[in-house]
């Protein structure tokens, strides 16, 4: 009887850390989704969208964003749910477009240099971004090459 | 009757005595973990996690005495970049102290000295008879102003035997492109970087505040040294080259993803001063056992290097980022590791998508002061298993190497701050 009472005591607790857990987790979550305005973001990438972005990653990024996206600690920054992957798409774009170096990523130092992708096309960028955004435990919306190249427009000065 | 009583009275007293002179001395009684700290070993040795530090143990040092340094990559919580600890029982030790307000590097004890490295500056902090830092808020600054463009900033040092200090200033760039490591792009002619990096540049181990103008380029063409040591046998400086990266991802037409895999060799060099190891301008293929010209400067993948540049006296598979080297001069260790050097691989990154690999202390035989036979991994698994360790998502980055007082082997590991000892236990 008293054993009981204490498996169920448990289990109670169990569950409120889980909700506790959950409900730490949810906002972040939903403020990430909603920063990228996203429609459902499953809906609108298409299989063939993310094996052509698999394979511009495989040929541009693999090496130093590793096969996991896990990046390498102190040097490489990683691009499961960063907010700069999930954030502001145009940061984004303008990353591969113009490189990136001596920034703090989420509170961590990467030593590394990120080099400007100026050889890949709006529909690599496209391709690339709309998978990493959908790969390593991230889910938002796509990047259209529509998008890449007002971007790219911009970007000139 | 009465005799006998006194006599088993006097027992414990006799027990707690022996004891208690156990407890003064407790770096009598090395005890090896029982699963030996989870590393594969050669027969007869053994390890221990001498310590947990929680930071990411860059290099170590020792004293005569005893007492351990650890250099943190960066500060703790509690703002300390430098770590003290002391022997306490079975081998192990603890912190019990921490100083120095800066991450970085290098650390090293010698003639009454601590030398500790930030990534810019270089100080020391007087030893007292318990080989103990009495002054952990007033070091004197020695070296000051070196460059730190937070790619390769690590300034490893080294003391020879005449009061110099040696210091690596890491190349800020992967092969000093136009655009660094961009597909493509070509070199800088005349490299600029090698004018305050891309070198070991020699410093007095006694002058306050000394920087470029008060130094010597001791020895230029290489891109970043984290381990180096100076040979008692040689009376030399010797360091390990971390080797450039990414030939595929920047030349895709002249290397493959395995070539860029294999290519180039990490290498330990024997300097002189004045060599030039010839960084940016060629890279060392361990296969070919060739100095080729690099293609950021007319190479090609099968040009050979033209230039005045020295070989290297050993090379290692390519990538496996040597952290540490120590000669070892201890004699626990059996006779063949006398005067050798163990070198900490840090293991690697950039070899996908071939397995990475690294994560393991290597040895290499020495004769005469020179890289006699082939080197061999002698403390293996830090990675915690092979999967890990291919994957490149190890448990422990081994980073740093010292040789205690008894002559045991201490490791560091940067990712965890997980503090190894590795001791000979065959009778």
């Amino acid at each position: 009887m008293a054993s009981t009472k204490l498996i169920i005591a448990a289990l109670g607790l169990l569950a409120v850390g889980a909700t506790s857990a959950a409900a730490q987790q949810k906002p972040a979550v939903k403020a990430k989704s909603t920063a990228t305005k996203a429609k459902p973001a499953g809906a609108t990438v298409s299989a063939a969208t993310l094996a052509a972005g698999k394979t511009v990653y495989t040929q541009n990024c693999l090496t130093c964003h590793m096969a996991d996206g896990g990046g390498v600690e102190t040097m490489n920054p990683p691009l499961g749910k960063t907010t700069w992957v999930l954030g502001d798409k145009t940061r984004l774009v303008k990353v591969l477009l113009n490189g990136l170096e001596d920034v703090e990523i989420d509170g961590e130092e990467y030593r590394n240099v990120m080099p400007a992708q100026p050889h890949l096309t709006d529909q690599q960028i496209a391709d690339v971004l709309t998978y990493v955004r959908n790969s390593f435990g991230n889910k938002a919306s796509a990047v259209t090459p529509a998008e890449v190249k007002a971007i790219r427009a911009a970007n000139k000065k | 009757m009465k005799n006998a009583v006194s006599r088993y009275l006097l027992l414990p007293a006799a027990l707690v005595g022996s004891l208690s002179l156990f407890a003064l001395r407790p770096e009598e009684r090395v005890v090896a973990d029982a699963n030996n700290a989870g590393l594969k070993l050669p027969e007869g040795f053994g390890a221990l996690v001498v310590a947990e530090t929680g930071g990411r143990a860059r290099h170590i040092a020792t004293t005569p005495q005893g007492t351990i340094f650890v250099k943190l990559n960066r500060p703790n919580a509690s703002g300390n970049g430098i770590l003290m600890l002391r022997p306490s029982a079975g081998g192990k030790a603890e912190v019990v102290s921490g100083f120095g307000k800066y991450g970085g590097t290098g650390v090293v004890a010698k003639n009454g000295y601590l030398y500790a490295s930030s990534d810019q500056e270089v100080f020391r902090y007087k030893l007292n008879e318990k080989g103990e830092v009495t002054n952990p808020d007033k070091p004197e600054k020695i070296v000051t102003g070196l460059i730190n463009r937070r790619q390769h900033e690590s300034k490893s040092i080294v003391l020879d035997n005449d009061g110099n200090l040696y210091v690596n200033i890491g190349a800020y760039s992967n092969s000093c492109q136009v655009n660094d490591r961009q597909k493509g792009s070509l070199g800088i002619p005349n490299c600029p970087i090698l004018d305050s990096a891309g070198g070991i540049w020699q410093f007095r181990v006694d002058k306050l505040n000394q920087s470029y103008s008060n130094g010597t380029r001791y020895a230029t063409g290489l891109r970043n040294v984290v381990g180096l040591d100076w040979s008692p046998q040689a009376n030399q400086l010797f360091v390990m080259q971390h080797g450039r990266d990414q030939l595929h991802d920047i030349f895709p037409a002249m290397y493959d993803t395995k070539q860029s895999a294999e290519l180039p060799a990490e290498c330990m060099y024997a300097l002189k001063k004045g060599d030039n190891a010839g960084w940016p301008y060629m890279y060392y293929d361990g296969l070919q056992k060739k100095k080729m010209q690099a293609p950021e400067y007319g190479g090609d993948g099968k040009k050979e290097a033209t230039g005045n540049f020295i070989d290297p006296v050993a090379a290692y598979p390519a990538h496996t980022a040597p952290n540490a080297l120590l000669f070892y001069t201890g004699t626990m260790f059996p006779e063949k590791y006398r005067n050798g050097a163990f070198i900490a691989f840090h293991g690697s990154w950039n070899r996908t998508p071939e397995p990475q690999k690294g994560y393991y202390v290597v040895f290499q035989p020495f004769k005469d002061g020179k890289p006699s036979g082939d080197w061999e991994v002698f403390a293996d698994n830090f990675a915690g298993d092979a999967a890990k360790a291919a994957a490149g998502r190890p448990d422990h980055k081994p980073c740093g190497l010292a040789q205690g007082p008894d002559g045991s082997l201490y490791i560091t590991d940067d990712k965890k701050g997980t503090v190894y000892r590795i001791v000979y236990n065959k009778k």
